[in-house]
C-alpha cells in the first residue's frame, strides 16, 4: 500500500520537476519572438504565456500524453512485472530533467521530447528487452521529428510569401496590410481552434461532430478577428518613424496578428510539451492505482492540470529572464516574419498533438523561421547554429537514454 | 515596432551572452543565435559617415580658396577622423560577414557595395590631403567653377547616401514590388546627377585651360589632378548607385 504511494509521490515529484524545467526553458522559445517584437511587453507575454500553455495543455495535451505513457513501450511486456514499469518511467523522468539541467548549464541545445522519449526507449530496450519497445512507434516518432520542422518551413514560406505579394510589395502597403491581416488573424485562430477541436478534444471526453467543429472554429475565429480589425482600423502612420512606405507602421498593424499567434504558439506548445512531464506519471499512476497495465485506462485529468501548473511556475519564475534574454537577440524577427513562422510552427505542433505525435517545438520553430528566410524574409541566419540545432538530438537522445538506464537500476535496488 | 533605423542592433558576434544568472540563458541563446548580425544597418550607418567625410569637402576648399590654411586644416582632420571611422566600421561588417551567413542576397554583392561606399571617403581624404600638403592656390577666374563642382560632387555623395539607406525598407519588402521602383528613380536622379559633375569637370578643366599660361607649370599639373580626384567621388557615389541596382536585380 504504501509502495503506491511512494511511487505517485515520486511520480508528481519528478513529472513537476520536469515540467517546471519545461516552463522555464522551452516557453521562451515560443514567446520570445512576440517580446523581441514588441509585439508584447515581457509581463504581457508571461500572462499569455502562462492562460495559453495552461489550456493548450489540458485542452490539447491527452494525444501526446497517451502516446508517451503507453504507446512507445510495450505494456504487455509488464504483466506480471509491474513495478518494472514504475521504476522505469520514474527513471525517464529523472533522467529527461536531469539532462534538461545539465544541458541547460553548459549552453547546448536540449529538446525535453527527445530526451524523454530517448530516456523511455532506454529503460525498456535495456533494462527490460529490445521486445518491449515498440519499435515502429518509436520509428513514427522518429519520422515525425524530420517532417516537422519540413513541414514548419513549407507552411511559413507559403504564408510569408502571401504575405509579400499581398501587402509588403504593393504600392500602399499600410491599406493593403489593414485590408488583409484581419483574414489571416481569422485564418490563424481558425486552423488552431479547429485541429485542436477535431482532434484534441476527444481525452477531455468532448466528442464533437465534424461539422459542428467546423462552425465552432469559425465563429470563435470570425469574433477575433472582428476585435482584432477594430484594433486595427486605429492604428495610425507615425510621422517621425516611417518613410516613405509606411514599413513601420505596417509592422504595426502585424503586430496586432503576431499576438493572436502569440497565444496560438504558446497553447501548440503547452498541448505538445506538458506530456514530456506528465505522460510518465500518468503511466506511474495508472499501475501504481489498479496494480495492472491497462491500456484502455483513462487518463485523469487532474494530471494534466499538474503539468499546466508545473509549466506555469517555471515560466513565472525563470521564464522570465530567459524570455527578455532571447527576446533581445532576436530583433530581426519583425512581425510580418514572426507572425508566419510562429504560424506554422503553431499550426505544425497542434496538428501533430492531436494525432499524438511528441515532437520538437524548438526544432520546429527554427525550421519555420528557415521558411521564412527562403522566402528572402530574414536579413541574415546563421547556418553553423541551425545545423548545430538540428544535430543536436544526436546527442541528446542516447544521453537520455543512457541516464534512464542508470537511473532505472539505481530504482530497481532501492525501490519496495 | 523595430523597422525604423534607431531601434535596430548594431554588428554582433554569435558569442554565446556571458551571463551571471544562469547557464539557462545560453541554451536559449542558440535559438536566438540563428539569427546572424544583420549587415543592413552598418551598412547604412557606413554610407552616413562616408558622406558626412565628403560634406567637409564645400568648408575645405572655401577655406583653402581664401588661403586660410589654419582653417583647412582643422577641417581634414575632421575629414580625416571620418575616414577612419568609416574604415573601422568597414572591417567590422566584413568580419561579422561569415561564409556561413544565409541572406537574401548575396553577399559579395553587399562587400562590393561597402568597397565603393568606403571609396567616397578615401577620395575625399586624397584630394583634401593633397591640397592642404601643397597649400594650392586656386586661381581666382576658376574659383566659382570649382566650387560649383566640389557641391555638385558633394551632392552626388548625398544622393548615394539617401538611396543605400532605403536597404532597410528593401529588405522588408523582400527586394520587389512598389519599394524597388522607388529606390530605381532615386538611382535615376543619382545618375543625373553624376552626369551634371561630367559637364562641370570639362566646363572647369577648359575654364583652367585657358589661365594655365600664367601659372607655375608643377601646380597647373597638381591642380587638374586635384579636379579628376574631385570627380572621382562623384563617379563612385554613381559606382553605389549601380552596386544597388545590382542587389535589386536578384
Amino acid at each position: 500500500m504504501e509502495a503506491q504511494l511512494i511511487y505517485i509521490g515520486l511520480a508528481a515529484a519528478f513529472g513537476i520537476f520536469m515540467a517546471w524545467g519545461i516552463g522555464a526553458n522551452d516557453v521562451a522559445n515560443a514567446m520570445a519572438t512576440s517580446v523581441g517584437s514588441k509585439a508584447l511587453t515581457i509581463r504581457q507575454a508571461i500572462f499569455v504565456a502562462a492562460v495559453f500553455e495552461f489550456l493548450g495543455a489540458v485542452l490539447a495535451g491527452g494525444g501526446v500524453t497517451a502516446t508517451i505513457r503507453q504507446e512507445i513501450v510495450d505494456v504487455d511486456h509488464f504483466t506480471d512485472r509491474v513495478e518494472l514499469l514504475v521504476y522505469g518511467m520514474l527513471a525517464s523522468l529523472l533522467a529527461a530533467g536531469t539532462w534538461l539541467l545539465i544541458a541547460s548549464r553548459k549552453g547546448w541545445p536540449v529538446s525535453t521530447t527527445h530526451s524523454i522519449v530517448g530516456a523511455i526507449v532506454g529503460f525498456a530496450a535495456v533494462g527490460i528487452g529490445v521486445e518491449a519497445v515498440q519499435w515502429p512507434k518509436v520509428g513514427t516518432i522518429v519520422m515525425s521529428w524530420v517532417i516537422s520542422p519540413l513541414t514548419a518551413g513549407i507552411i511559413a514560406f507559403l504564408i510569408f510569401t502571401s504575405v509579400q505579394r499581398l501587402i509588403l510589395r504593393q504600392e500602399d502597403p499600410l491599406a493593403k496590410a489593414k485590408r488583409y491581416v484581419p483574414f489571416y488573424i481569422f485564418f490563424a485562430a481558425f486552423t488552431v481552434t479547429l485541429v485542436t477541436i477535431l482532434k484534441g478534444l476527444t481525452h477531455v471526453g468532448l466528442n464533437v461532430s465534424t461539422g459542428t467543429s467546423y462552425l465552432i472554429a469559425t465563429a470563435i475565429a470570425a469574433s477575433i478577428a472582428i476585435a482584432g480589425a477594430i484594433v486595427i482600423r486605429r492604428i495610425q502612420p507615425v510621422r517621425k518613424l516611417d518613410k516613405k512606405q509606411h514599413f513601420y507602421t505596417v509592422e504595426r498593424v502585424f503586430g496586432v496578428l503576431m499576438i493572436v499567434t502569440a497565444c496560438s504558439m504558446a497553447f501548440a506548445h503547452g498541448s505538445n510539451d506538458v506530456a514530456n512531464a506528465i505522460g510518465p506519471v500518468a503511466a506511474v499512476i495508472a499501475v501504481a492505482q489498479s496494480g495492472v497495465v491497462g491500456s484502455k485506462a483513462a487518463l485523469p485529468i487532474w494530471v494534466l492540470v499538474l503539468g499546466g501548473v508545473g509549466i506555469v511556475i517555471g515560466l513565472a519564475t525563470f521564464g522570465r529572464r530567459v524570455i527578455a534574454t532571447v527576446g533581445e537577440k532576436i530583433t530581426q524577427l519583425t512581425p510580418s516574419r514572426g507572425f508566419a513562422a510562429e504560424l506554422a510552427a503553431a499550426t505544425t505542433i497542434v496538428i501533430a498533438s492531436g494525432t499524438g505525435l511528441p515532437i520538437s517545438t524548438t526544432h520546429t520553430l527554427v525550421g519555420a523561421v528557415l521558411g521564412v528566410g527562403m522566402a528572402r524574409g530574414i536579413e541574415a541566419i546563421d547556418l553553423r547554429v541551425v545545423g548545430r540545432i538540428f544535430a543536436s538530438w544526436l546527442i541528446t537522445v542516447p544521453a537520455g537514454a543512457l541516464l534512464s538506464i542508470i537511473f532505472f537500476y539505481f530504482l530497481k535496488a532501492v525501490l519496495p | 515596432m523595430l523597422t525604423s533605423p534607431c531601434n535596430k542592433p548594431g554588428p554582433r558576434g554569435n558569442v554565446a551572452v556571458q551571463d551571471q544568472l544562469s547557464g539557462n540563458f545560453e541554451m536559449a541563446n542558440l535559438l536566438a543565435n540563428i539569427f546572424g548580425s544583420s549587415p543592413v544597418m552598418p551598412l547604412e550607418k557606413h554610407v552616413d559617415i562616408a558622406y558626412r567625410c565628403t560634406r567637409e569637402l564645400v568648408g575645405f576648399f572655401e577655406a583653402a580658396i581664401a588661403g586660410n590654411w589654419e582653417e583647412a586644416r582643422a577641417i581634414r582632420n575632421v575629414i580625416e577622423e571620418l575616414e577612419h571611422e568609416a574604415d573601422d566600421l568597414k572591417k567590422e561588417i566584413r568580419l561579422h560577414l561569415p561564409k556561413s551567413l544565409f541572406m537574401p542576397v548575396p553577399r559579395e554583392d553587399l562587400l562590393e557595395l561597402l568597397l565603393v561606399q568606403d571609396k567616397m571617403a578615401n577620395r575625399t581624404k586624397d584630394v583634401s590631403g593633397l591640397v592642404l600638403g601643397r597649400k594650392m592656390r586656386i586661381p581666382p577666374e576658376i574659383s566659382d567653377k570649382f566650387l560649383e563642382f566640389v557641391q555638385r560632387c558633394v551632392d552626388a555623395a548625398k544622393q548615394a547616401r539617401k538611396s543605400v539607406r532605403e536597404l532597410d525598407e528593401l529588405f522588408t519588402a523582400g527586394f520587389r514590388g512598389a519599394e524597388v521602383s522607388l529606390v530605381s528613380s532615386m538611382i535615376e536622379d543619382l545618375d543625373k546627377i553624376e552626369t551634371d559633375t561630367d559637364d562641370l569637370q570639362a566646363e572647369l578643366r577648359a575654364a583652367l585651360y585657358a589661365v594655365e599660361g600664367g601659372m607655375e607649370p608643377v601646380n597647373v599639373i597638381f591642380l587638374y589632378r586635384v579636379i579628376e580626384l574631385t570627380g572621382e567621388i562623384a563617379d563612385m557615389a554613381e559606382r553605389v548607385g549601380r552596386r544597388l541596382e545590382l542587389l535589386l536585380s536578384h
